[in-house]
């Protein structure tokens, strides 16, 4: 995102009306947020002088009229052709579900159907875990390792070649602005193949002396909000350490895990060696508990998280979880201030907050809040709702009613008990799902807003005054998937850093994802890493 | 009959003075079934369990009963603590509070330390073994158990600053981030000893969670607890901080399900429990999504150096931290 947020582009009165009133649900602007008369043009941050409330320094307000109505500039998906139906592919083949049902994808912008796709029953689950068995036997096992890693190779070109495709079905499915999908899903979905693709040939050397092993058929279960790219997170490294997979993508997003099976297809994998089962909880929950897979993968809720842990209790098969966050992002009094307002946005409102290592918690060094929060309601005043086909959107669609309702819920709650809320006053869509961009200040820890998992563009704005202070309240959740911290002081980052709870620490940054890099969780955000060297470990026996 | 002198003759080394005298005594007894006076009254030793770097007794003031020699049933028996679940969690509670402490000190020292206990092993060989004897162990068996257990000591002492950087990596982003990953220690491990071998499998599973940064509750084994006890003077004469390794003595079955359920848990290491136990434990650690590690090794694969000293064994009680700090001007 570029950084010119506190660059005014035009003055005009009041932000709360600035852009018109939304129908961002109904009193979700907080009364005592409104901005004022004033007009201000600020500078690199100096016109934000921290005052008391009734100050007329603190009541003005960056307000940008009309300056920043954009005309839609919408991507063509004229040539996306969808089919109106979908079956699973299992052993290579696309097979009609024994069941005989099927269930409706929507478009969460629009409410409209997209297509109809096959639900999997235990029976399908079945077959498509006995056509693993069989190519992990019959082909996988066997191939040289470096022809595996060239099917793995042919999956990321043929991904490259239809990346604007899957960009457009990614955003219509999921709700996600086609921006991220094309530039941030694609690309990464991509480079995690041809990362994985590398290592096929190379395990020995990964675990030198620890004769590292494939498991055999890997289970894996992935969300809604990166449709793609834990497709690719699950599938690549299994494929590269010789496991032969059944994915089961989840039931809102599956269209871009069966254009991947069409890919797969067409690069003349060996049968079976990847099948795709799609259908939503009960499909999941029959692969997980099946006997013939050697390993589950799961990446989703901490709730469904904990079920399957322990619905593999006792059995001895290999798991990994990758769940739920709530992460901190720190931000101390001599922090690049512009950059961290990028960081805290980029942080919360990334893929409409549907992120589990979303900062969702920021911690501010008390003499800092007021022009922080002053410098964030300006920035988010610039931030687009809407068409997530539209290059300049920002914030897209929530992916599913039942998604809305979760954060509507506890957004609720948080009004509930006591914190002070503000929503960006923006138009939305009068169909689909919509959650404009909101932050509370005025969170206490023991706030069900600062506690669990909202997985919306919501932040959670509190204070501390020393760094111990911040790191109590950084750690003290449940979770420890990710968190941030701002400083300009070297020595002080680290001390930070290391002293977080959490599998992924961004400094001076936020919300990056390398294939070479490995993310995952501290206590209860999961355990077992993918990306990098470590992310093969998932994947492996080794001595 | 012949109450006690075998126990008597037996404490420590084998051939402890006054063996001959209480051997003696314990033939003449037979003849009469009278009462053999011992040349020498031996001292008992009150077993107690080990937390925060003390030796106490169980909170709930029941013990076990643990036979001579295995397979001796009846009279000769030593008073064991019973760990209750109260136990449990204080033992957790102090492991907890040492956690900090022990994951901060340097790699080098952890080293320092652990090579130390080596040192106080290697001091009570004779101790050891004869502990072991008495837990039912042939004397070459029990003398090789503990020449094993002082190298896993010292093998694990020259682990403490080096499996960082075989797990640790630097990650060539795309981007102008400089990206790196490194091991954490986890927190608190419930470790529940194998039953045989009693010394060197408490060992063995004690040493790569404690070389990470961890620290740790021990359940030791029921077989054998009075050698976990022993044990536990080499470690509170190492300078080992209180509380890094809390060792508790009675029933697995009783006490180990309330550890699995207990939050600041952060993992399990489950040395041959059956299956049932192991079950219900795994499911009670998923209510906190605990690193559950269950394994079953043979006898002989505790003695398999090359396998119980692979820095896999560390790896199991790590975490992995990956920061990234944008590189620029």
């Amino acid at each position: 995102m570029s950084d010119d947020s506190s660059t005014a582009k035009a003055a005009a009165s009041g932000e709360g009306s600035a852009r018109g009133r939304g129908t961002a649900g109904s009193g979700s602007e907080g009364g005592r947020e409104h901005g004022a008369q004033v007009a201000v043009t600020a500078g690199g941050g100096s016109a934000v002088s921290a005052g008391s409330s009734g100050d007329p320094a603190r009541a003005a307000a960056l307000a940008f009229g009309d300056a920043w109505t954009y005309a839609p500039s919408v991507e063509a998906r004229d040539h996306v052709k969808l089919a109106s139906r979908y079956e699973l592919f299992v052993g290579g083949r696309w097979v009609a579900p024994s069941s005989g049902r099927y269930f409706e994808t929507l478009n969460p912008a629009t409410e409209e159907k997209l297509a109809e796709v096959a639900e999997a029953s235990e029976k399908d689950v079945d077959l498509a875990v006995q056509a693993a068995r069989s190519a992990y036997e019959r082909y996988w096992s066997k191939l040289r390792p470096l022809d595996r890693g060239k099917y793995i190779y042919r999956i990321a070109r043929a991904l490259q070649e239809k990346a604007r495709e899957f960009a457009i079905v990614e955003s219509l499915d999921g709700g996600k602005p086609i921006k991220e999908s094309r530039d941030i899903d694609l690309p990464l979905a991509i480079a995690h193949f041809f990362y994985y693709a590398g290592w096929a040939d190379k395990l020995a050397y990964a675990f030198p002396g620890q004769n590292p092993r494939a498991l055999g058929v890997a289970g894996q279960i992935i969300p809604w909000n990166f449709p793609l790219l834990m497709a690719a997170w699950k599938l690549a490294p299994a494929l590269a350490t010789g496991n032969t997979c059944v994915l089961k993508p989840a039931e809102t997003t599956p269209l871009t895990s069966l254009l991947l099976a069409k890919v797969i297809e067409e690069a003349d994998l060996p049968p079976g060696v990847v099948n795709i089962v799609t259908g939503a909880g009960a499909t999941g929950a029959a692969l997980a508990q099946h006997q013939g897979v050697d390993k589950v993968a799961f990446t989703g809720s901490t709730e469904v998280g904990k079920r399957i842990q322990r619905q593999l209790a006792g059995t001895g098969k290999k798991l990994t979880l990758e769940l739920g966050g709530k992460a901190a992002n720190i931000v101390f009094e001599d922090a690049p201030l512009d950059q961290a307002v990028e960081g805290i946005i980029a942080g919360i409102f990334f893929n409409q907050g549907h992120v589990c290592c979303a900062g969702s918690r920021l911690l501010v060094e008390e003499g800092i809040h007021e022009a922080l929060v002053r410098k964030l309601r300006d920035r988010m005043a610039t931030m687009r709702v809407g068409d997530p086909l539209d290059k300049n959107t920002d914030v897209g669609a929530i992916n599913s009613r039942a998604q809305l309702d979760r954060i509507e819920e506890l957004v609720a709650a948080g009004e509930r008990e006591g914190a002070t809320r503000y929503t960006l006053g923006c138009p939305l869509p009068q169909r689909g799902y919509w959650f404009a961009p909101t932050f509370f200040t005025g969170v206490s820890q023991s706030h069900r807003i600062a506690r669990e998992e909202i997985f919306g563009p919501v932040l959670s704005v509190m204070t501390f005054r020393t760094p111990d202070e911040a790191i109590e309240k950084a750690n003290n959740t449940m979770y420890g998937l990710s968190a941030g911290v701002w400083t300009d002081k070297g020595a002080r980052s680290f001390w930070v850093a290391q002293r977080l709870r959490a599998g992924v620490v961004w400094a001076n940054t936020f919300n990056k994802f390398d294939p070479s890099s490995p993310f995952g969780g501290y206590k209860e955000s999961g355990f077992g890493r993918e990306g990098g060297r470590q992310g093969l470990l998932a994947y492996l026996e080794v001595e | 009959m012949a109450r006690g002198s075998k126990q008597d003759a037996g404490r420590g080394a084998p051939q402890a003075a006054g063996e001959g005298e209480a051997a003696a005594g314990e033939a003449s007894a037979s003849q009469e079934g009278g009462f053999a006076q011992p040349a020498r009254v031996g001292i008992r030793k009150a077993y107690k369990m080990f937390v925060g770097g003390a030796f106490v007794r169980s909170e709930s003031g029941r013990y076990t009963q643990v036979p001579e020699h295995a397979g001796v049933a009846g009279e000769n028996r030593e008073n064991v603590p019973r760990a209750s679940r109260k136990d449990g969690r204080d033992a957790v509670k102090v492991a907890h509070e040492a956690w900090a402490g022990w994951a901060g000190r340097t790699a080098q020292n952890r080293g320092q330390i652990l090579y130390r206990l080596g040192e106080m092993l290697d001091a009570r060989r004779g101790e050891l073994s004869g502990s072991l004897e008495r837990g039912g162990v042939a004397a070459g068996a029990a003398q090789a158990e503990v020449d094993a257990t002082v190298d896993r000591a010292i093998a694990y002492a020259g682990w403490t600053d080096k499996y960082q950087s075989l797990f640790a990596s630097l990650n060539p982003v795309a981007g102008p981030h400089f990206n790196f990953t490194s091991p954490e220690s986890l927190g608190v491990v419930v470790i529940v000893a194998p039953e045989r071998p009693a010394l060197l499998g408490l060992a063995g599973a004690i040493l790569p969670v404690i070389t990470a940064g961890n620290t740790c509750v021990v359940l030791a084994s029921t077989a054998d607890p009075r050698t976990a006890i022993t044990f536990a003077e080499a470690l509170a004469t190492s300078d080992l901080p209180g509380g890094v390794v809390n060792i508790l003595t009675g029933s697995v079955a009783e006490v180990l399900p309330h550890l699995a359920r207990h939050v600041e848990v952060a993992a399990l290491d489950l040395h041959g429990l059956e299956p049932a136990l192991r079950k219900s434990v795994e499911e009670d650690a998923s209510g906190s999504v605990k690193r559950v590690h269950a394994r079953k090794l043979s006898e002989e694969g505790w003695f398999d150096a090359a396998a119980t000293e692979s820095p896999r064994w560390i790896e199991r009680f790590v975490e992995l931290k990956t920061i990234w700090h944008p590189a620029g001007q």
